[in-house]
């Protein structure tokens, strides 16, 4: 029989209760680990570790196209080995009149700058010499059985032909694949021919929405976005050049303040954690009223008795806490996996545990100190008086 | 009278309840020799727990003195009479207050939890309380587990563990039926004659007081008479 003893004892007398709430404490701490891992995300600044490409937009925004011309240009940035440029195209099925990703790019640049996308050679050199040629990701192949030969209708939610007809046609050379499976994940999506693109839409053949940059030395990558920056500064075009990672982040960052979102469902969550652990050990307390009159009258001190009922608090809120982020970290590492190398990794990073931590002790004060303050304040004489 | 265990001049104790002052003990005078078994007496509200409680050191009086083996607890703060009870008393309550989440073993283990000594002794000086009592098997059973007499047992082998000086009992057959009461007072007694302990009991029961050595009758506050026992 030890202190700690007693203590975990009386946490659990009544057992089904304190299951319950400290499975809402795991809950709670691992939705507090993932988001937290997710704002620091979303908070972090540019990272360049490990970049082999380089995305140039429009420092505005990436719905702002940069003009053509810049192309040859970036080319020339030393430590830039070749520069693709993608223009959004706002394709739609005509079939199913749904939205797929569809970008007009030049079909040799994306062969040597994304070699993550892989099919037959002689796919590859059809698509570069048939000006209507598209070639479509595997899943989309998938989903709509379009195959090599097929020609197929797609709308323009942005580009009008010449005249003026949102409708386009092109002629499917190649159906693409990811090299691994975390790319084959992402192969949602189609190209088209640029040059194709800029010869037959009303507007817009001479800009692109952003480039992307195959670079030499990953050790250089951040050198090179400063360049590329500094070199348009104070021009009609000026840009913002960052790893892919942080473009994706930025992407999801147009949704809105994605930070303010979770932490602003992190504070409902702590919220109603507070109430549901706080209720718990308000009512815990209530009921062992002669049991703690008891202890005082075998000698145990005023403090000691609330030292009792926080380290009770304290128990509950850190066996469900450090489940509930041990849990987190589990789930972390898959969805990292799942996101392959398309977002930066969610990691529980230490300043995430250590926040865990603060909020184990700041919960437990929070939700412990009036029923330890009360027991506290117990007249040994009244209680065991039943008064 | 420097031979007396508990020594009480002029107390008196006050409640207020709301706007009201109730005078429960209008300046009692008491000695209760060391290794005597006393029982108190009285109507309901003539402050017998009241006094019991101050003499266990539960409560503090408004004015008078209460010393035991000569040190005034009347004069003590809350942590040196949390202390003082740890070591020199031993209480017994009519409805046993064990613990329900420990065990019986567990339960007499409790106060040993404020002396310096490691776990094996402390179990080593449980199990010889509870085997004092009767209750040497009984020791991984729940409360829940025991008959009211035998939890009875337990509360008094917990009461016992420290080595107290003092057995201070509020109404300890109270919620017991005869046979199972008459068990619980010999064991008092037993400990009272054999062990030496000075036992302060608060009883209704005129059968319970005749196992002490002596019987104080209290009135509206005011000590009417000591009784012998024959």
């Amino acid at each position: 029989m030890t202190r700690t003893g007693l203590v975990l004892a009386n946490l659990f007398h009544r057992k089904g209760r304190t299951w319950l709430t400290l499975l809402s404490v795991v809950a709670a701490f691992t939705l507090f680990g993932l988001l937290q891992a997710v704002i620091v995300v979303f908070s972090s600044g540019a990272d360049f570790v490990g970049t082999t490409r380089l995305i140039t937009q429009s420092r505005v925004s990436f719905t702002n196209s940069l003009p053509m011309r810049m192309v040859p240009e970036i080319d020339a940035i030393p430590g830039v080995q070749r520069a693709m440029y993608q223009q959004w195209f706002g394709g739609v099925n005509k079939a199913d009149n749904t939205e797929i990703f569809t970008f007009a790019v030049d079909p040799e640049r994306l062969h040597e700058v994304y070699p993550e996308w892989v099919m037959p050679e002689e796919h590859w050199q059809a698509f570069a010499r048939t000006r209507t040629g598209i070639i479509v990701g595997r899943q989309v192949a998938d989903r709509t059985g379009w195959k090599v030969g097929d020609r197929i209708p797609l709308a323009s939610n942005i580009f009008p032909q010449k005249d003026g007809s949102k409708d386009w046609e092109f002629d499917v050379v190649g159906i693409y694949d990811g090299i691994d499976e975390q790319w084959q994940a992402q192969t949602g999506g189609l190209y088209i021919n640029h040059a194709y693109f800029a010869e037959a839409s009303m507007f817009g053949g001479g800009l692109a929405g952003m480039f992307s940059l195959k670079i030499e030395d990953p050790g250089m990558a951040e050198a090179i976005a400063q360049t590329i920056d500094k070199r348009f500064e104070n021009t009609a075009d000026e840009t913002r050049t960052m790893s892919e990672k942080d473009f994706n982040v930025n992407f999801l960052k147009q949704l809105g303040d994605i930070g303010l979102m979770l932490r602003w469902i992190l504070f409902a969550v702590f919220f109603t954690l507070l109430l549901v652990v706080g209720n718990t050990m308000a009512q815990s307390v209530r009921e062992r009223v002669p049991q703690f009159a008891v202890l005082k009258t075998l000698g145990f001190t005023d403090n000691a008795v609330l030292g009792f009922v926080l380290a009770e608090t304290l128990a509950l809120c850190a066996i469900g806490g450090l489940l509930g982020m041990a849990i987190a970290w589990f789930l972390s590492q898959g969805i990292s996996q799942a996101a392959g190398g398309f977002l930066p990794p969610i990691i529980l990073t230490a300043p995430v545990w250590l926040a865990g931590l603060a909020a184990i002790v700041l919960l437990s004060l929070a939700v412990g100190l009036m029923p330890a303050l009360r027991a506290r304040r117990l007249r040994i004489v009244d209680a065991l008086a039943g008064r | 009278m420097t031979d007396s265990l508990v020594q009480i001049r002029q107390l008196k104790k006050n409640y207020t309840r709301g706007k009201q002052t109730v005078e429960v003990l209008h300046g009692i005078d008491l000695d209760i020799p060391r290794g005597d078994f006393v029982a108190l007496m009285g109507p309901s509200g003539s402050g017998k727990t009241t006094l019991l409680n101050l003499i266990g050191g539960l409560d503090t009086p408004s004015s008078g003195s209460v010393s035991v083996e000569g040190r005034r607890i009347d004069q003590m703060s809350g942590g040196e009479l949390a202390a003082w009870r740890a070591h020199h008393v031993g209480f017994v309550f009519q409805f046993y207050n064990l613990l329900p989440v420990l065990t019986a073993q567990k339960n007499v283990e409790l106060p040993l939890l404020l002396a310096t000594m490691g776990g094996a002794e402390r179990a080593r000086r449980a199990q010889v309380a509870l085997q004092l009592v009767g209750l040497g098997d009984r020791g991984g059973h729940k409360p829940s587990e025991l008959s009211g007499g035998q939890e009875q047992r337990v509360a008094i082998a917990r009461a016992l563990v420290t080595d107290p000086t003092l057995l201070i009992c509020d109404e300890p057959t109270g919620d017991l039926d005869r046979k199972t009461a008459d068990e619980i007072l010999t064991l008092l007694q037993v400990l009272n004659r054999e062990h030496g302990k000075t036992i302060v009991m608060v009883t209704h029961d005129p059968k319970a007081a005749e196992y002490a050595t002596h019987t104080v009758h209290l009135d509206k506050g005011l000590l009417v008479d000591t009784v012998a026992a024959h």
